[in-house]
């Protein structure tokens, strides 16, 4: 299939991947794109790795598989890429976003010898100065949403806005603090 | 215009259930079908419905439940998952046999042991003989639509309907959907005006009763009129779903089988990985396509036969183990059908596959046609009961 772009969220268990991986469905969804979000399912515990996936593309994708042969890879808990082969399979022409405030460079040793492009955001710093705590899904949406591209950058930020704007009706004073979160992670966001 | 959405098959199935506003569910929770009776709950709890909600001890009595409410002449819903179907399995015989229009959706996983919370359809085969109609989705709107259809198929031919979709790899994934507006779905499934039940004021009845050997076979013999009577029924309600959606249903669905030569028989999510293999063989020029049973019960005998008719190998798909040393449930009504059809000419094996959430990619459906290819070329079928994809 043409023009599908493939994701594979690493992270874990409680940790929240899985919301972010639908969440990036969502954001692809109302841009009008066909999307599928999905974690693989286990014998699930707090703290355990877990892997969750997205396929975006502009026609029904019929595959209902895990991904293999990811676009993107992101890295939401940085010790990860010690203990799972983060990389397996991804292409040199993709990415992979690691939540770190190391810079990409210091970090590719790690990565078994991928060649393509290594990023880096520091989403716990972002998300503990903007929300007061380590909640790191938005900054890591905002920051595979830059690097990939599979949403337009302007299009995601004012969706969110308006996605914030409901899910937290009861307490406003967090949407400009997820806002902000999710604006400085496209800005910070190196490599 | 139809509602375009994202769902996952659990959250489309209670949607449908919102939109169809049942008299009763009876339920219990079991994963991965969970999301199903919390989803209605919260439905309940809203006032978006005027369901009673019958919050059960266990999946017997969540079918127990429903027997008696359809009985009484209400309409009545459940869901389960695996375990939870074998242990509604006592009750599902009595659903079908009491002619009982219930529906039930099934998100579709594995049975113990070893212990498994993933995709296969050992829990819907273990009970394809209580006289169920069964229908099987490849996906979250398929799992949606089936649903919509039940009552409508269920109540022409008093026979309980099991909609069933694949735990997991559709119940938990999210993925567009096409809603059908809730007056076109009530227009749709219309009221449930049963012609006898338990309430109907000035009309005595007995439900359940004994019957002796005078009369036990001739009720047998009239539930299986029924099931085969279901077949037109489930063609015509599919027809009419799709003058409202576009969407049209038959009993099962043809891909790329016009001129194909080798073909894969297959039930739920799968066939949607099975049709991007088939897209990418035949950029190749490779005649292959693909048999999508959606109706399991009733069997589509004639519809399979007519599909295979010029294809020179087949290989059925089964996603659970029958057990009983050389084939699966689907392969062996398959055969019975090419047989009863005096049908020789396909060459058909069988492969056991998937089972207990074993990841099915597109280059597992490409080995299987490797393995036809094979067989087409040379005439020998070799080993006919296989499993694919397993460590020996």
């Amino acid at each position: 299939m043409k023009d599908i772009v493939e994701i594979r969220w690493h992270g874990r268990g409680g940790q929240g991947a899985k919301t972010a991986s639908l969440l990036l469905a969502d954001a692809a969804f109302n841009t009008g794109k066909y999307v599928q979000g999905f974690p693989e399912y286990g014998p699930e515990r707090m703290g355990a790795p877990i892997t969750a996936y997205n396929r975006i593309s502009s026609e029904r994708c019929t595959v209902h598989s895990n991904i293999y042969y990811p676009d993107y890879v992101v890295v939401v808990d940085e010790s990860l890429i010690q203990a799972v082969d983060v990389t397996a399979g991804l292409k040199e022409n993709g990415a992979i976003v690691i939540n770190s405030g190391a810079d990409p460079e210091e970090l590719r040793p790690m990565l078994k010898g991928y060649k393509g492009r290594v990023c880096t955001i520091d989403a716990n710093r972002i998300s503990e100065e903007e929300l007061g705590k380590v909640f790191p899904n938005t900054p890591m949406l905002a920051a595979i949403v830059k690097v990939s591209g599979v949403v337009d950058a302007e299009e995601f930020v004012k969706d969110m806005e308006a996605s914030f704007k409901h899910k937290f009706a009861s307490k406003p004073q967090v949407i400009d603090g997820n806002m902000r979160a999710l604006k400085r992670s496209m800005e910070e966001v190196k490599g | 215009m139809a509602i375009r959405e994202r769902l996952s098959g659990n959250e489309a199935i209670a949607f449908a259930m919102k939109q169809i506003n049942p008299d009763v569910m009876g339920a219990f929770p079991i994963t991965p079908s969970t999301e199903i009776p919390q989803y209605f709950a919260a439905y309940v709890d809203n006032g978006l419905v005027d369901t009673e909600f019958i919050a059960v001890e266990s999946e017997h009595s969540a079918m127990s439940t429903c027997i008696g409410a359809q009985a009484a002449g209400a309409r009545a819903v459940s869901a389960t998952s695996s375990c939870g179907l074998c242990y509604m399995t006592e009750m599902l015989y009595i659903a079908a046999s009491d002619r009982l229009p219930i529906t039930l959706a099934v998100s579709c996983r594995a049975l113990s042991g070893p212990i498994n919370i993933n995709n296969d359809h050992s829990d819907a085969m273990g009970v394809r003989d209580a006289g169920w109609i069964m229908l099987f989705a490849e996906t979250n709107q398929e799992a949606y639509d089936n649903f919509l259809q039940a009552m409508r198929i269920g109540e022409a031919v008093d026979l309980p309907v099991m909609i069933c979709q694949d735990g997991f790899i559709t119940s938990h994934a999210i993925e567009n959907i096409e809603l059908v507006e809730d007056d076109k779905v009530k227009e749709f499934v219309g009221e449930w005006h049963p012609e006898h039940y338990l309430l109907k004021k000035g009309e005595s009845m007995s439900v359940g009763a004994y019957a002796t050997p005078v009369y036990y076979m001739e009720t047998k013999r009239s539930q299986a009129q029924a099931m085969i009577d279901a077949k037109d029924v489930i063609k015509k309600v599919g027809a009419e779903f799709g003058k409202m959606t576009g969407r049209s249903y038959g009993l099962i669905e043809k891909y790329m089988m016009d001129d194909a030569e080798l073909a894969v028989i297959m039930i739920g999510s799968s066939a949607g990985t099975a049709k991007e293999a088939i897209n990418e063989m035949r950029a190749q020029g490779k005649k292959v396509g693909l048999i999508k049973v959606r109706s399991f019960h009733p069997f589509p005998t004639e519809e399979i036969v007519d599909a295979l008719k010029n294809v020179k190998a087949f290989a059925t798909m089964d996603k659970d183990d029958s057990f009983n040393g050389h084939c699966g449930p689907m392969h062996a009504e398959v055969s019975a059908a090419l047989m009863a059809a005096r049908e020789f000419g396909p060459l058909g094996i069988n492969f056991i596959y998937g089972l207990g959430g074993r990841d099915v990619k597109v280059e597992s459906i490409e080995k299987v046609f490797a393995e036809l290819e094979k067989i087409a070329a040379t005439g020998e079928l070799g080993e006919t009961y296989r499993y694919l994809e397993v460590r020996e």
